[in-house]
């Protein structure tokens, strides 16, 4: 066939046959922004729709859980709190921890949610997960006021530690993608994913300290759990925020490490999988 | 010299029966994982799959409304997929030189509790659009559309109609270069259609390339400048829209047998499966007409007789608006116990349908529970006739069923 005819002004786009690792595109990623926010903002609308008690939900699931681990585990067990009051503690905890939940249980679904979307129009997969667990700081925020008022409440001023947040913010939106990446690529093949969901997160609830503190675990093995990236978090939000003990350094380092090295991973795994995703969704 | 907006060479996809049949489970994956890494030469099944597109190619140049017509299953839009992105081709690729927009289905990202205008916003992005963009046209698209009251609703709350002429109205204000248009105006009343196809020959007159899929042959005769019919897969006819047509049309309405034992998108835990499906005239021969009577014959096979076996042919049209069912249980029941192979047979009244496209489910049930189910197993098309004896041929763009009638003209109420 003969070298067609074009026009250089347009752009030229090329479908092929992919295998095998593909390039991130992340400028394309970037390119979408508009499309990110627009999922972003729809699942923050959709979410509270048709409630009775509409965004008061986002205020009382940290709240009902707070209370209910501070009589089961401060009060009932005894559980040490570092010197704090109990709820405070927790609370402080609860906050990235749900954070992380509800993003990583959002963005392993959401390419399932969007299933028609998905056969139907092209746009950079990668838009979806994202979408998701930028969504769920919404819900963040608004506890984080209840957070303030519960702290002045109890008389603590935090320190300049306090200007770690954002950081540590940022360090809980990765962990959650670099869980949401993966599983969610996987749920698409495997439905077996969305039923693992749910019990995976109750288990990463219990291997990360919300209900009790960090100094539980035994100095030598506090490094090996610090690749629980939501160790780092959690220790670092009682940290910023309630004069909790300093995390360890090892800790820190581990989980900003494990967190980077899953998440790139994620990127480039979801990349791999994400043009089968309209042929098996 | 024409300048070319789409380069096809080669194209070709292929789908492992494991991507159409039910979902692979982990443990299956584990357990195959496994298998090769310790070479198990059992491991790997003798694949079974289907070439949707075979050595596809194709140049379309600049400003040209390419027409793709074709049976369903024959590749028109895994075609269409390919090229808007959503799928990878197995083999060869496609060049495609401009902004390119496709428009798959109508309504599609459309969220069941936004509201009509959020929508609009949030399917002009999908679809490919700024921010911008968006808010420049949409006083054009709200216009378009004619929802105007309703603009702040949940579209959950808007009839079909409504929806349809909202997605359609964002989709019309795209402005690509390559525009991709797949089976849109199959949906909204006559009218609205109307209105989309006026809307499309104007994109077209603006020099853009289209690519449209259709069963609606009238659409397809007036708006493309070219058109080529799909056979399995693969370029069977290219030309003027005119020939291409009538002998497509020649060559899918004579009523011939469909065999079913090779499909591999089929539902149902057997044993009892279909193999063949014939849709005729059970009063006459020849093309089937708005008042013909139907008889659609079945050809089973199971391991053992049949016990209480339910066969069940659903008709729609091809906006997937349900037509009739003909059930073997509601009408009277077949014999209790039927022979492991054989043929089943329905026959009807008069269809009253104007003429237009029909596609048929079949389903098996034995015992209750679902032995083999296919989804568009045939289609057939009705064929006008002078159904009123008035000499005033029905056609499909008004409605899907007829009914004869008939009308007086009195003073006063009494009949």
């Amino acid at each position: 066939m003969s070298e067609p005819q074009t026009d250089t002004t347009r752009v030229h786009t090329r479908r092929q046959a992919r295998s095998g690792w593909n390039p991130l595109e992340l400028a394309l990623l970037w390119r979408s922004r508009e499309l990110l926010m627009f999922y972003a903002v729809r699942d923050i609308k959709v979410r509270y729709k048709q409630t009775a008690l509409g965004a008061l939900w986002a205020i009382l699931q940290p709240l009902l859980m707070m209370l209910v681990f501070s009589v089961l585990f401060g009060k009932l067990a005894g559980l040490p709190s570092d010197g704090q009051a109990y709820p405070i503690y927790t609370l402080c905890a609860l906050l990235p921890w749900q954070l992380f939940s509800y993003a990583v249980t959002q963005s392993s679904n959401c390419l399932l949610q969007d299933a028609q979307v998905l056969r139907r129009v092209y746009f950079p997969r990668l838009v979806l997960p994202f979408a998701s667990v930028i969504a769920g700081l919404v819900d963040f925020a608004i506890a984080f006021v209840i957070l303030v008022i519960m702290m002045a409440a109890y008389g603590i001023t935090p320190g300049w530690s306090v200007a770690a947040l954002p950081l540590l913010v940022l360090l809980t939106i990765f962990a959650s993608l670099a869980v949401g990446l993966w599983l969610s690529a996987l749920n698409v093949r495997y439905r077996d994913v969305r039923y693992a969901i749910p019990f995976l997160v109750q288990l990463w609830l219990f291997a990360t300290p919300v209900a009790y503190s960090s100094s539980l675990i035994p100095e030598a093995w506090r490094t090996v759990y610090g690749l629980n990236p939501m160790v780092g978090v959690v220790d670092g939000f009682r940290w910023a925020l309630v004069g909790g003990p300093e995390p360890a350094l090892g800790v820190m380092v581990m989980s900003v490490l494990v967190t980077t090295i899953f998440f790139v991973g994620g990127l480039f795994y979801f990349r791999r999988m994400e043009r089968t995703f309209a042929d098996i969704v | 010299m024409t300048i070319t907006a789409l380069q096809i060479s080669k194209l070709s996809k292929y789908y492992p029966i494991g991507e159409l049949d039910a979902y692979p489970t982990l443990r299956e994956a584990i357990v195959n994982t496994t298998r090769r890494w310790f070479g198990d030469a059992n491991a790997i099944k003798k694949e079974r799959g289907i070439w949707a597109l075979k050595d596809v190619s194709l140049e379309i140049p600049v400003g040209q409304v390419l027409g793709i017509i074709g049976p369903n299953g024959s590749g028109k839009s895994t075609l269409l997929k390919i090229i808007s992105g959503i799928t990878d081709p197995t083999q060869g690729h496609a060049d495609i030189y401009g902004r390119l927009a496709s428009l798959l289905e109508v309504g599609t990202g459309f969220h069941q509790e936004l509201t009509g205008r959020e929508n609009i916003f949030m399917n002009g992005a999908i679809l490919g659009m700024t921010h911008a963009e968006i808010r420049k046209k949409f006083d054009d698209i709200v216009e378009f559309s004619e929802i105007g009251a309703f603009l702040d609703t949940p579209v959950k709350r808007y009839s079909s109609g409504m929806y349809t002429r909202l997605a359609f109205a964002v989709a019309a204000h795209l402005e690509p270069e390559v525009l991709i248009v797949d089976e849109v105006l199959a949906v909204g009343d006559a009218a609205f259609q109307k209105k989309c196809l006026g809307k499309m020959s104007e994109v077209a007159e603006q020099g853009r390339t289209v690519l449209f899929v259709s069963h609606n042959m009238a659409s397809v005769q007036s708006l493309c400048s070219r058109v080529i019919r799909l056979h399995q897969g693969e370029v069977v006819d290219d030309g003027q829209p005119q020939a291409v047509i009538t002998e497509y049309l020649e060559a899918s309405s004579s009523v011939h047998p469909v065999a079913l034992d090779e499909r591999l998108d089929r539902g149902g835990e057997g044993p009892a499966r279909l193999q063949e499906v014939r849709v005729e005239r059970s009063d006459g021969d020849g093309t089937l007409r708005c008042s013909s009577r139907l008889r659609i014959r079945l050809r089973y096979k199971s391991d053992g007789p049949l016990m209480f076996a339910r066969f069940v042919v659903s008709v729609y049209d091809l906006t997937h608006v349900g037509l009739f069912i003909l059930d073997s249980d509601a009408s009277g029941p077949l014999p209790e116990t039927m022979p492991a192979e054989g043929w089943v047979s329905c026959t009807t009244e008069p269809i009253n349908l104007t003429p237009g496209r029909c596609y048929v489910n079949l389903r098996i049930t034995c015992s209750g529970g679902t032995s083999d189910y296919v989804q568009q197993a045939t289609t057939f098309d009705v064929e006008a006739d002078d159904f009123f004896g008035t000499g005033r041929l029905p056609t499909r763009d008004w409605s899907v069923g007829l009914l004869h009638n008939t009308w007086t003209a009195r003073e006063d109420a009494a009949e």
